[in-house]
């Protein structure tokens, strides 16, 4: 083609057919399949989460001259890795269920024909969108659900760059016996979770995590995050009152709850939000003011001006018109560049080659959106490198208190609420 | 346990299930007139509740001003659906009337995902005053204004229906919509009436709704399996069956979640719904 184009332009005109060449191979695109709640009660992280991906593409594609001198990915005219391929994100809404989430990844695989796949925010719907990737040898890459099985499944095929369940316990575990040697009463714990694979998941390790190190779980509450009423939930935990309550929450539950909690007048001295539906910007804005003081954990702190998180942030800002990047949002651009690298590495939509350069990642702290300690992946497909930190809300806006070393503010204890 | 604490649980209860009758009782009254279940009555509810976010987010008004706007707004889009939809699918096979009104959910579900966004809103929580306490008791202001204009407006309804000249009419388009007619009656009048006064209801509650839950575009996905699950139980078509039927689903639902576990109120709820239904299969208030 490329020879046959030369030849038709006139003499002279060399520089021109280069130009034509070149724009040739722009025209290609790498199509990333991405698999989302854009529908259902989730739907609001799951638009945020496309929001932080588009801006990747867009990084990539476009580029962003401050960010480029940190970031060579973000230098833009697509990636150089493949001869300025741009990146096509294809968009697919995994509507709240599993089922739904393998049939919409069968399809950005078989129909799509995407060269790679990112999803899919709810754990249990990662768990069976990324068998059909497997299935098929389509490298499927999680940015952010943090059930602990997606990784012992002995796929080939999976990579997980989040920090996971056991890494939050250990920061929760360590953040709570802190509080102990501070003179804090630590002496109840209660743990309410919803009941799909994400709750069951983090409930389960955060349990055994408390155990070996000595901290005691008084009460266990698993509930549905579909339920229309939490008022009997908020009445056992007024009745039996533990010192300390940890929440692991999606968004919709998240707000009964903090309403509900409210209504019946009851909050502990230390409330522990697992991230998740209280980290929504949707659940901040609307329930920030009856949440003062709560504490969560977050992966993300815009940091220096200057940083890649920083700039991002910033960029993230114009993209949604005020919402900044969060814990969920943050980790899907994490993982978005994450993948793009990989690609821009293996020089080819080559699933294979994907494959291959995914597992030669080794990405520093200081290229990282998220607050990791950088990104290489073991055996199984997880970030070793992952690590999270302890947060607070203040004023509707987390704030990072733990570990000390990371802090920006001070940590304020008995939670405050309203 | 204390008995207050019992107590509390139970009035919770009742209270949630007075709501529930008020979002169920316009889809009892569509079922009861016209025979056709409105598979769209969650988004009815669901455009009840965006009614009162944007009043107070636009206008600054609470309930006040929301419950009468959202009753109108919503009256109108039942009449509406009835005019352009439902009258012509009454005409088609049973499976379409399903798919039609399934389609109209579907399509106010992504109309307000396209208009409000995917967003969670919610309403402060102090536009209904604050809670009170009564005999050891804590009592919602938001809970108790939408308890107690459940009660009042299905209570309404059943008198409109049972005691007045207007409901004889509409009764008699229901039996028998031709010998009806022979009688001077306007059936297409009657039942877009019944439509009408099926969405005021289901606009009430809804703008009432939102004074304590979370609204979002697929808010009625989660509300209409309650509504169809207490209009099966109260008897299809019976105003009076609902509200009984949701004060049970209410108080079985907070007394289970309470004493047993969340996770397993479904269980006892829907065991007791087929128990029920087992025995009486028109439900509870139904007739054959």
């Amino acid at each position: 083609m490329v020879e046959l184009s030369r030849r038709a332009v006139t003499v002279g005109a060399a520089s021109a057919a280069f130009v034509f060449a070149t724009d040739a191979t722009a025209e290609e695109v790498v199509k990333i399949g991405a698999i989302y709640p854009l529908s259902g009660n989730s739907a609001s992280a799951g638009n945020y989460e496309k929001m932080a991906m588009e801006l990747g593409a867009d990084l990539v594609n476009k580029g962003d001259p401050e960010l480029a001198k940190i970031l060579p990915l973000a230098k833009g005219g697509g990636l150089s890795g493949l001869k300025g391929a741009k990146i096509q994100m294809v968009f697919a809404d995994n509507q709240g269920t599993p089922a739904a989430g393998q049939n919409q990844t069968l399809r950005l695989i078989t129909e799509e024909k995407v060269a790679a796949v990112i999803g899919a925010y709810q754990s249990g719907i990662t768990l069976t969108a990324s068998a059909v990737a497997e299935k098929y040898g389509i490298p499927f890459l999680n940015p952010e659900s943090v059930a602990a099985n997606l990784t012992e499944r002995g796929f080939k095929w999976f990579f997980r760059v989040t920090p996971v369940a056991a890494d939050f316990a250990r920061a929760y575990s360590a953040f709570l016996k802190e509080q102990k040697a501070a003179g804090r009463k630590v002496d109840s714990i209660a743990l309410v979770h919803e009941n799909t694979e994400y709750g069951n998941s983090v409930a389960s390790v955060i349990a055994s995590a408390f155990a070996k190190d000595g901290l005691n779980i008084s009460m266990k509450v698993a509930y549905s995050a579909n339920s229309t009423d939490v008022q009997p939930q908020v009445l056992q935990l007024k009745e039996k009152n533990p010192d300390a309550a940890i929440f692991i929450s999606y968004t919709s539950d998240a707000i009964l709850y903090a309403k509900t909690m409210k209504e019946q007048n009851w909050k502990p001295a230390i409330l522990i939000a697992d991230d998740g539906g209280f980290n929504d910007p949707a659940f901040v804005k609307a329930m920030g003011s009856v949440c003062e003081g709560l504490v969560s954990r977050s992966v993300f702190a815009a940091g220096k001006p200057g940083s890649v998180a920083a700039i991002c942030d910033a960029l993230y800002k114009k993209k949604t018109g005020g919402d900044g990047l969060d814990d969920v949002s943050a980790r899907a651009l994490q993982g978005f560049l994450v993948m793009a690298d990989a690609i821009n590495r293996a020089g080819s939509t080559d699933p294979a080659k994907i494959q291959a350069a995914l597992r030669a990642t080794d990405l520093k702290p200081d290229q990282l959106v998220a607050g990791y300690d950088g990104v290489k992946f073991d055996d199984k497909g997880q970030n070793i490198l992952a690590s999270t930190l302890v947060t607070q809300l203040r004023n509707s806006q987390y704030v990072s208190v733990w570990p000390k070393s990371r802090a920006t503010h001070q940590l304020i204890l008995p939670y405050k609420g309203w | 346990m204390t008995t207050t604490l019992l107590l509390q649980v139970v009035v919770s209860g009742l209270l949630l299930g007075a709501v529930y009758a008020l979002f169920s009782s316009g889809l009892s009254l569509i079922w009861g007139m016209m025979n056709v279940v409105n598979f769209a009555h969650g988004e009815f509810v669901m455009l009840g509740m965006y009614t009162a976010v944007v009043v107070w987010t636009a206008l600054g008004g609470g309930p006040w001003a929301s419950v009468p706007i959202a009753a109108i707004l919503i009256a109108t889009l039942g009449v509406l659906a009835y005019f352009l939809l439902v009258r012509h699918i009454m005409r088609g096979p049973m499976l379409a009337q399903i798919l039609g009104t399934f389609g109209l959910a579907l399509f106010l579900r992504y109309g307000a995902l396209w208009v409000f966004g995917a967003n969670f809103k919610t309403l402060p929580d102090d536009l209904v005053g604050h809670s009170f306490i009564l005999g050891g008791i804590r009592f919602e202001g938001s809970r108790v204004l939408a308890g107690v204009v459940g009660l009042v407006v299905t209570v309404l309804l059943h008198l409109l229906l049972t005691r007045t000249s207007i409901g004889s009419r509409m009764l008699a388009v229901s039996e028998d919509a031709t010998a009806a007619q022979l009688m001077g009656i306007r059936p297409q009048r009657m039942q877009a009436l019944a439509w009408a006064l099926a969405g005021a209801a289901t606009g009430i509650a809804g703008a009432l709704i939102a004074t304590f839950f979370y609204t979002s575009p697929t808010v009625g996905e989660t509300l209409a399996i309650v509504a169809f699950v207490t209009v099966a139980l109260g008897g299809f078509g019976s105003v009076m069956g609902a509200l009984v039927a949701g004060l049970l689903i209410g108080v079985v639902e907070s007394l289970s979640a309470f004493l047993i576990g969340p996770v397993y109120k479904d269980v006892i709820v829907y065991a007791a719904f087929v128990l029920v239904l087992w025995f009486r299969p028109q439900g509870l208030m139904g007739t054959n």
